[in-house]
């Protein structure tokens, strides 16, 4: 059997093996039935469909990766062409001695994290609010929802007038509570939580819809128990509900992380240039900052993967997950 | 509808022991904070929206002399903003629709090719898993590990040369980065549709497909003749989906089309530089763009809300 793997175009060799190993049948002599009975009987017909998309992908995903590492190691900046002779991982150590890359990487951690659990917490919050049998619940659910359907660019604009420092509605209100003005997005120490901010303000209606179909995945059962033994609203939610949400909480927390990751088209707009508030710039815009704007690609590239690499060590522990549970 | 009868059980097993007049009050107080907590989150959704737009309709000295919430009064009221803003953003609203349209459709297309040849055909389930988990992976990707080769690339590949007769025909050879944006957002965009298309087909019922496999139908002809027209559903939630991914994206515009001034700049990259100058910052301008901006998919979301939740939330 193992000789067959690579002997697509020799059928004369491979087909009597694999035949022989099979079950003794052949349909003729060639590469087709070979592949055909190394893989399975549609193999070779079905991939008229999935060979095309699995190409495409292949080459601008992970073919792009591939490419993307090796910039990485070279020392490619300005115009011209990548030499691809001299590859080492001086890019590497020019990040770790870089106090931009540290604060930036620092500041992705702090986003990724305190993002992703402000808006879980807020989105399980409106999942059982909308939960609860009320009226109009389509109304709430579209309008909680509503700002996951806009760019980041428009909802930039948005938030630059909320945070703006003398007339934004937020500091109208803490303003009007008898607090003093506050500099959103000129602080650096205030930013990056601005940002946070915002951003949960976009997505906490997706992890609405993600907790919402868990909890209507939950059997009516279990909410009947809960009251049969008297347990209050509170106590039955965090006792008996929300454990069972595991799953939800997962897949969002997964969702939430990359797009935390990914934020730069936000931190892009709000300021309109590659270069995002002192105390805000995370690996991201970094990344596009180094390559596009002082066109140290081959450094960029190594920021690049950096920010893979966390994106991996996320994602990876969860597909495998998925994996383990039959879902893939 | 199952929420109806939860609750409904709920209730007439706290009320059978006698006390129900007691229960319905306290059910009352309960309800009430219910819909405060909930009308408190919509003015938290809603307030940015609200006081962009009351703020785009106003005139500088209103913006600057007025609650940022409250409506323009008749002297603060103005649409010159939003004439300005479309004067600089509707080449940008075309450009935009050139290449979203286009990459929605066909990466919807080969999302669905892609995920009936892994579910709905014979192979093997161990061959099968790595080349899903390859397209599911594909999903997570940040885009920023892949700018530089993209670049490379796109340099490599010269559109600009390559598609000399559509430029001969009198179009800005800018427009080769509108092609490039197509096959991008195709290419980045397969992931997410096949995944989509897979968690469809992979609950369609089978009979139907054996029988026309044991009348010696093709895999070809049962997709065309079964398949395709049953995934209706599936179609409106990708279409949706990714209509308002790529049309949302900044990214691969910045990158590929790079600058705003541009023939081709789409509307994304106009508006993130929009009512910012050294003089400060023009907020009802700003505003005014966001909303000419954000109408295509908003118009998306309002009209097909229930689609567009499917897709986000699978």
């Amino acid at each position: 059997m193992t000789q067959n793997t690579d002997t697509g175009d020799d059928s004369g060799d491979a087909l009597p093996d694999g035949g022989v190993a099979e079950d003794g049948q052949r349909s003729g002599f060639s590469p087709i039935s070979a592949l055909n009975e190394r893989f399975g009987s549609d193999f070779v017909e079905s991939s008229q469909f999935w060979l095309p998309p699995f190409l495409l992908v292949g080459l601008f995903v992970y073919g792009a990766i591939i490419w993307n590492l090796l910039i990485s190691l070279t020392d490619f900046t300005g115009f011209g062409t990548p030499d691809y002779g001299d590859l080492d991982l001086e890019m590497y150590g020019r990040a770790l001695a870089d106090s931009g890359f540290i604060d930036a990487a620092i500041n992705t951690f702090i986003l990724l994290v305190g993002f992703t659990l402000v808006t879980l917490a807020l989105g399980l919050g409106l999942a059982i609010l909308i939960d609860r049998n009320i009226r109009f619940e389509n109304t709430f659910r579209t309008i909680y929802l509503l700002p996951m359907s806009l760019s980041f660019v428009v909802t930039a604009q948005f938030w630059a007038w909320m945070f703006n420092f003398n007339n934004g509605v937020i500091n109208i209100v803490i303003t009007s509570l008898g607090f003093g003005r506050v500099d959103w997005i000129g602080n650096p120490d205030i930013v990056l939580w601005a940002v946070m901010f915002a951003l949960m303000w976009q997505f906490a209606g997706y992890a609405m819809v993600v907790f919402l179909a868990g909890l209507r995945a939950i059997p009516n059962e279990h909410y009947e128990a809960a009251k049969v033994d008297g347990a209050s609203t509170v106590r039955m939610y965090w006792r008996v509900i929300i454990p069972q949400l595991k799953g939800s909480t997962i897949s969002a927390s997964v969702v939430l992380m990359v797009f935390a990751l990914k934020a730069f088209d936000f931190l892009y707009s709000l300021v309109g240039g590659y270069r995002p508030p002192n105390g805000a710039d995370i690996l991201a815009t970094k990344m596009v900052r180094e390559a596009y704007a002082n066109l140290n690609w081959a450094y960029a590239s190594a920021v690049a993967i950096t920010l893979f690499l966390m994106t991996l060590g996320i994602v990876g522990p969860y597909l495998y997950y998925q994996y383990n549970r039959g879902n893939l | 509808m199952s929420n109806d009868a939860r609750t409904d059980g709920g209730t007439a097993s706290a009320t059978d022991t006698g006390a129900s007049a007691g229960a319905l009050a306290g059910i009352d107080g309960y309800r009430v904070l219910l819909y405060l907590g909930l009308l408190g989150m919509l003015t938290f959704f809603l307030i940015p929206i609200e006081s962009g737009l009351v703020t785009s309709f106003k005139t500088s000295s209103g913006v600057s002399g007025s609650l940022p919430f409250a409506p323009p009064t008749g002297s603060t009221f103005t649409l010159e903003k939003w004439q300005s803003a479309f004067d600089a953003l509707g080449r940008g609203l075309i450009n935009s629709a050139l290449y979203a349209i286009p990459a929605t459709v066909i990466s919807a297309l080969l999302g669905s090719f892609a995920a009936y040849g892994i579910t709905q055909s014979d192979w093997k389930q161990k061959y099968k898993a790595p080349v899903l988990a390859l397209f599911v992976a594909g999903i997570f990707i940040p885009y920023q590990a892949v700018l530089v080769p993209l670049s490379q690339f796109w340099s490599m590949v010269s559109l600009q040369d390559w598609l000399g007769f559509v430029w001969a025909l009198g179009i800005n050879d800018d427009y080769a980065g509108v092609v490039e944006l197509i096959v991008t957002h195709v290419a980045y965009g397969l992931p997410i549709c096949t995944v989509l298309f897979r968690s469809y087909y992979k609950n369609m019922s089978e009979e139907m497909i054996e029988a026309a496999r044991l009348d010696g139908a093709s895999i070809r002809r049962i997709y065309r003749r079964i398949v395709l027209p049953l995934s209706g559903p599936m179609f409106a939630v990708v279409l949706i989906y990714q209509f308002t991914q790529i049309w949302n994206d900044l990214l691969f515009t910045l990158v590929l089309v790079q600058t705003e001034s541009s023939a081709a700049a789409p509307i994304v990259l106009i508006l993130a530089g929009l009512g910012t100058s050294l003089e400060g910052q023009d907020f009802a301008l700003r505003m005014a763009g966001a909303f000419i901006a954000a109408l295509p998919t908003l118009a998306v979301y309002i009209a097909f809300g229930e689609e567009f939740a499917e897709g986000v939330a699978t």
